[in-house]
C-alpha cells in the first residue's frame, strides 16, 4: 500500500528528491514520497556495486516504474557500504515506506561538509510548492 | 507552441476519481488512477474499464463501400457479414502499415472503422482522398464515446449475453442504448461499448456502480503487451510490412490491395526480419528503441505485472527469431540477457 505524503523533519533534502539520513560519518540515502509517486508503482532498481563510489549531484543509479525510467541523483558523494536488497527483491518497498524500509544505499561520507549545501524539510517544502 | 489538447466526455468525471492526466496523441487521457499494476490486475482476474473515446471513428458507406475498403485493407472484408468484425490493415505502397483497426459491418453497404487517435486524421485523408463513386467516407469520431470493458468478469458484470468474439449488437446498460462490440485490447473476454458522446458519463457511471475498475492508458499498454497485440507507431509503422511483423494472417494475398505486390515478394523470400517476443532473463526493463546485439531493435517494452519480469517486442533478423533465441539488449549501456518466446507472452492457465 503506497505510503501517505510526508517529509520527515529528522533528513536532510537534496532539491532532485532525494534524502539524506546521517549517522555519525555514514549516511542512508533514499527518494522522497513526492518522486515515488510521481513515478508510481517501481518495479526496478538499479543500484551500484557496494565499494563504488557517488559523486553529489551525479546520477548514482536508477528507479524504474512501468511507464518511466528516473536517474538516481546522490544527495551527497562517498562510497557505498551498503545497498538496500530488499528494495532490489522488491522495489514497491519505496512507495510502500520511502523513508524506511525503502532506503536505498548506506554511504561512507567523503566530505561531511556537503551537507551544509543540503536543504532542510521547509527548505524542501518550499522547493515542491514551487515546482 | 501551446497546443490545446482534447478532452473525452469523461474528463471531469476522471479529474474527480484523481487521475493521473497525461497528454496522448494529442489528447488529455488517463494513465492512471489508483496504480497501473492494480488496474492491469484487475483486468487479468476480474473486470475493469477504460475511457478509449479518443479513438477515431470513420463510416463508409454506399453501394460501393465494400469495394472501396477491399482495395485499400489487407483483409477479405467479404469473410464478414453484418453483426461481425474483423481486425484488419490500412496499407501504403510500399507494403507498410498506415495503420491497424477494425472494421465492423454494420450492414451490406455501411461499415465502422475504429482506428487509432494519433491516426484518425491521416487515415480520414487517406481514405477520403481514394473515395470512389459510390461510397462516402465520413469522420464520426466526435459524435462517439467508447468504454473498453474487460477482463473474465467483464460480460457477466455488465449482465450481457455471452457471444462470438468479434462480433455486435445493439443493446442497453443502464438505460442507455449501445453498440457492444465483443472486441478488445487485452486478451482478456470482455467488449468495448460504443454510445452517443452525450450518453458517455451516464454510461461510465453505470459501469462503476457495477463494481468495474476505472483503468488508464498504462495499464492498457501494460495489457496489450503480455498478448503480443502491436502498438501502431511502436511495433508497426509505415515503414514496416505486416509478413514481418507476424501480422501475415490478417493480409488476404489472394486479393488485390495496396502495396500486396510488394508483401506477396516479402512472404515468397521470407522477410528478412522478424517482430519477435521476449522476455528478460536478467533484471532490467527493455525499451523502445533499445538496440538488439545483432542489428535488432526493441519497439515496445515494459514490466510484465503477471510475469513480474520485464517483457518487449522488437525486430531482430530472421537467424534470431526462433522461441528459444537468446538476445542481448542494451538497456542504457548495460548488455542484458533476454530470451525469444512464442507469442502471447502471457496466457492465461486452463
Amino acid at each position: 500500500m503506497a505510503a501517505a505524503e510526508s517529509y520527515p523533519d529528522d533528513l536532510k533534502y537534496h532539491h532532485e528528491h532525494d534524502w539524506a539520513r546521517l549517522d555519525g560519518d555514514e549516511a542512508v540515502v533514499g527518494i522522497t514520497w513526492f518522486a515515488a509517486d510521481a513515478l508510481g508503482e517501481l518495479v526496478h532498481f538499479e543500484p551500484p556495486e557496494p565499494g563504488a563510489t557517488v559523486a553529489k549531484d551525479a546520477s548514482y543509479g536508477e528507479v524504474e516504474s512501468v511507464k518511466a525510467v528516473s536517474d538516481l541523483v546522490a544527495p551527497l558523494s562517498g562510497e557505498v557500504v551498503e545497498v538496500n536488497q530488499k528494495v532490489v527483491d522488491a522495489p514497491e518497498t519505496v512507495n510502500d515506506d520511502p523513508y524506511g524500509e525503502g532506503w536505498l544505499l548506506r554511504i561512507r561520507l567523503a566530505d561531511a561538509s556537503e551537507v551544509d549545501s543540503l536543504l532542510d524539510v521547509e527548505a524542501y517544502k518550499q522547493v515542491l510548492a514551487e515546482s | 507552441m501551446a497546443q490545446t489538447l482534447q478532452r473525452t466526455p469523461l474528463h471531469d468525471r476522471h479529474a474527480a476519481l484523481g487521475a493521473r492526466l497525461v497528454p496522448f496523441a494529442g489528447w488529455e487521457m488517463p494513465v492512471q488512477y489508483e496504480g497501473v499494476i492494480q488496474e492491469h490486475r484487475a483486468v487479468r482476474t476480474d473486470a475493469g474499464v477504460f475511457d478509449v473515446s479518443h479513438m477515431g471513428e470513420l463510416e463508409v458507406e454506399g453501394p460501393r463501400a465494400g469495394e472501396l475498403l477491399q482495395g485499400l485493407l489487407s483483409n477479405d472484408l467479404d469473410r464478414i457479414e453484418p453483426g461481425q468484425a474483423q481486425y484488419t490493415l490500412l496499407t501504403n505502397e510500399r507494403g507498410g502499415i498506415v495503420d491497424d483497426l477494425i472494421a465492423y459491418r454494420l450492414d451490406r453497404c455501411r461499415y465502422l472503422l475504429v482506428v487509432n487517435a494519433s491516426n484518425r486524421d491521416a487515415d480520414f485523408r487517406w481514405l477520403k482522398e481514394r473515395e470512389i463513386v459510390g461510397s462516402d467516407v465520413r469522420d464520426v469520431s466526435d459524435e462517439y464515446g467508447l468504454l473498453a470493458v474487460q477482463g473474465p468478469r467483464a460480460i457477466e458484470k455488465l449482465g450481457l449475453p455471452p457471444a462470438e468474439p468479434f462480433t455486435f449488437a445493439e443493446d442497453q446498460i443502464d438505460g442507455v442504448q449501445v453498440m457492444v462490440n465483443r472486441t478488445g485490447y487485452t486478451g482478456e473476454d470482455g467488449c468495448e461499448l460504443l454510445c452517443m458522446a452525450e450518453d458517455a458519463g451516464a454510461l461510465w457511471d453505470g459501469v462503476l456502480a457495477r463494481g468495474i475498475v476505472p483503468c488508464g492508458l498504462g495499464a492498457r499498454d501494460t495489457l496489450r503487451l503480455e498478448v503480443c497485440y502491436p502498438l501502431h507507431g511502436n511495433d508497426i509503422t509505415q515503414e514496416t510490412d505486416p509478413i514481418s511483423a507476424g501480422l501475415g494472417w490478417t493480409c488476404a494475398l489472394g486479393k488485390e490491395f495496396t502495396g500486396v505486390e510488394v508483401l506477396r515478394r516479402v512472404k515468397e523470400q521470407g522477410p528478412e526480419r522478424k517482430l519477435v517476443a521476449f522476455v528478460m532473463g536478467e533484471r532490467g526493463i527493455p525499451r523502445h528503441g533499445m538496440p538488439i546485439e545483432g542489428g535488432g531493435e526493441v519497439t515496445s517494452g515494459t514490466h510484465s505485472p503477471m510475469l513480474d519480469a520485464g517483457i518487449g517486442l522488437g525486430y531482430v533478423p530472421a537467424a534470431q527469431a526462433s522461441p528459444g533465441s537468446e538476445l542481448t539488449i542494451d538497456v542504457r549501456g548495460k548488455p542484458r540477457g533476454a530470451e525469444v518466446v512464442r507469442k502471447p507472452i502471457y496466457r492465461r492457465e486452463a
